[in-house]
């Protein structure tokens, strides 16, 4: 039987973490690699790192953050932002990367999943996708941050990127995302039956009970948070060690 | 000193890292007369079987692992783990290093095909490797095949909808299916233990 997995999130801008809110007033808070040892110890099953520059200059130290985190960390470490081409993909899985994140490129180019899971294997290649429920009841994959309506219905796209050879899917819900008023069920469930590799639920968790909701309610296998846990509003362990007396099976 | 067998498959990045953060002294090889003069092995491997050993036979250095497997500790780790065994039947029949009676072939399980995170192992044995490993330890696993083969040769399972053999052993020859470098304190415990066998 599988853990339910727990993953925290780095914003990292030019190699340092940064938190802001609604892009503004974005400030340097830490040391990636530092932040990255922390939620190790505190006993994160992955640590994703999210590029937000993500400008092509700043992709070597990106990769840098990378190498010097896989060099005290022992467990997968995912990185997404930015990611465009093959190449990039490449170079953050040399790095040390354990799996690559997809958002706005792979839908713009669909055969970029294609190619990394080709060249990599499925079990690198993460997708991300940013949803928004629309007034049919539907909800549409958003690029740009979450800025841009792409209209494409966000389950087939699920679909179609898992059939092209997405290994994971990370689904960001931008409706439930910084309510703190729990995960968005009705999309994680609507995602997970049409897909059957792991789906990572992201935004909306605010306290412990909404990690044992969205394991006891969704087939969802993994979460992913940021904020949460930058601002130590709760810890890593104190969720497991929750989840845990839950009777949800996770890694302690 | 540990050789690290390069082949030209598989990420050995995470293994060096692995092995740098415990201590232990290793090389990354393709050199036969490197394999010799190391006191243990790791062979590595990540993708397809087929593919993986073609490279080790066209650098010719199956044979080698063979003949330094019959005198120091090898460990194999994922697809390198697989190899150990006789046959599997990933994309097409394929003869393996045959050091451990048994074959490869996919998971049988109604469950989500690869068998990727964390799971549990339990322990079938003694094995040094396990040596302050507690029982239930989870470790992290990737991977659609599992070895096939009797119980006496495995020291610990994962179930998966169906018993996964994650650790085997016979004599001196060792395999993890999932990833030790990629399994936080148990798995270094366990690459630590691994270093240990020489000393």
């Amino acid at each position: 039987m599988l853990d339910k997995r727990i993953f925290p999130c780095l914003d990292v801008r030019d190699g340092k973490v940064v938190k802001g809110i609604n892009f503004v007033g974005i400030k340097e808070v830490g040391d990636p690699v530092e932040c990255a040892e922390e939620y190790n110890r505190q006993g994160a099953d992955e640590i994703v790192f999210l590029d937000i520059t993500a400008t092509h200059e700043h992709r070597a130290t990106m990769a840098d953050v990378v190498r010097k985190t896989a060099e005290k960390v022992f467990v997968p470490l995912t990185v997404g932002g930015g990611i465009r081409t093959i190449e990039d993909v490449a170079l953050m899985l040399r790095a040390g990367a354990d799996k690559v994140s997809v958002n706005s490129a792979a839908l713009f180019d669909p055969t970029l999943i294609q190619k990394a899971a080709e060249k990599f294997g499925s079990q690198c290649v993460v997708i991300a996708i940013d949803a928004k429920k629309m007034p049919d009841g539907s909800w549409h994959a958003f690029t740009a941050g979450g800025r841009k309506d792409t209209g494409v219905d966000a389950v087939r796209w699920a679909e179609e990127a898992v059939r092209l050879g997405a290994g994971e899917i990370l689904l960001t819900s931008m409706d439930a995302d910084g309510t703190k008023e729990g995960f968005d069920l009705p999309l994680l469930n609507a995602v997970t039956e049409k897909v059957h590799v792991p789906v990572i639920a992201s935004g909306g968790c605010g306290s412990l009970a909404d990690f044992a909701e969205v394991f006891e309610k969704t087939n969802a296998d993994a979460t992913l948070a940021a904020s949460l846990f930058h601002y130590k509003e709760l810890s890593v362990r104190q969720v497991k060690e929750y989840l845990r007396k839950q009777g949800i099976p996770v890694r302690l | 000193m540990i050789a690290v067998i390069d082949y030209g498959a598989g990420n050995l990045f995470s293994i060096h890292n692995a092995l740098k953060y415990l201590d232990l002294p290793h090389m990354i090889t393709r050199d036969k007369a490197e394999l010799e003069k190391a006191d243990e092995l790791i062979l590595p491997g990540v993708g397809a079987f087929p593919d993986a050993m073609k490279l080790l036979s066209r650098t010719g250095l199956s044979d080698a692992i063979r003949e330094q497997a019959q005198r120091k500790p090898l460990l194999g780790i994922c697809l390198g783990m697989q190899m150990l065994f006789e046959e599997s039947d990933e994309f097409e029949q394929t003869s393996g290093l045959g050091l451990i009676p048994g074959k490869v072939s996919r998971i049988q399980t109604s469950l989500k095909i690869p068998h990727m995170g964390w799971n549990h192992l339990r322990k079938n044995g003694d094995s040094p490797l396990l040596s302050s490993v507690s029982d239930e330890s989870s470790v992290y696993f990737v991977h659609s095949y599992m070895a096939y083969t009797s119980p006496e040769n495995v020291t610990a399972y994962c179930e998966y909808g169906t018993d996964i053999p994650a650790l085997v052993e016979r004599g001196n020859i060792f395999g993890a299916q999932f990833h030790p470098e990629k399994s936080g304190e148990t798995g270094l415990t366990i690459l630590r233990n691994f270093g240990g066998l020489t000393k």
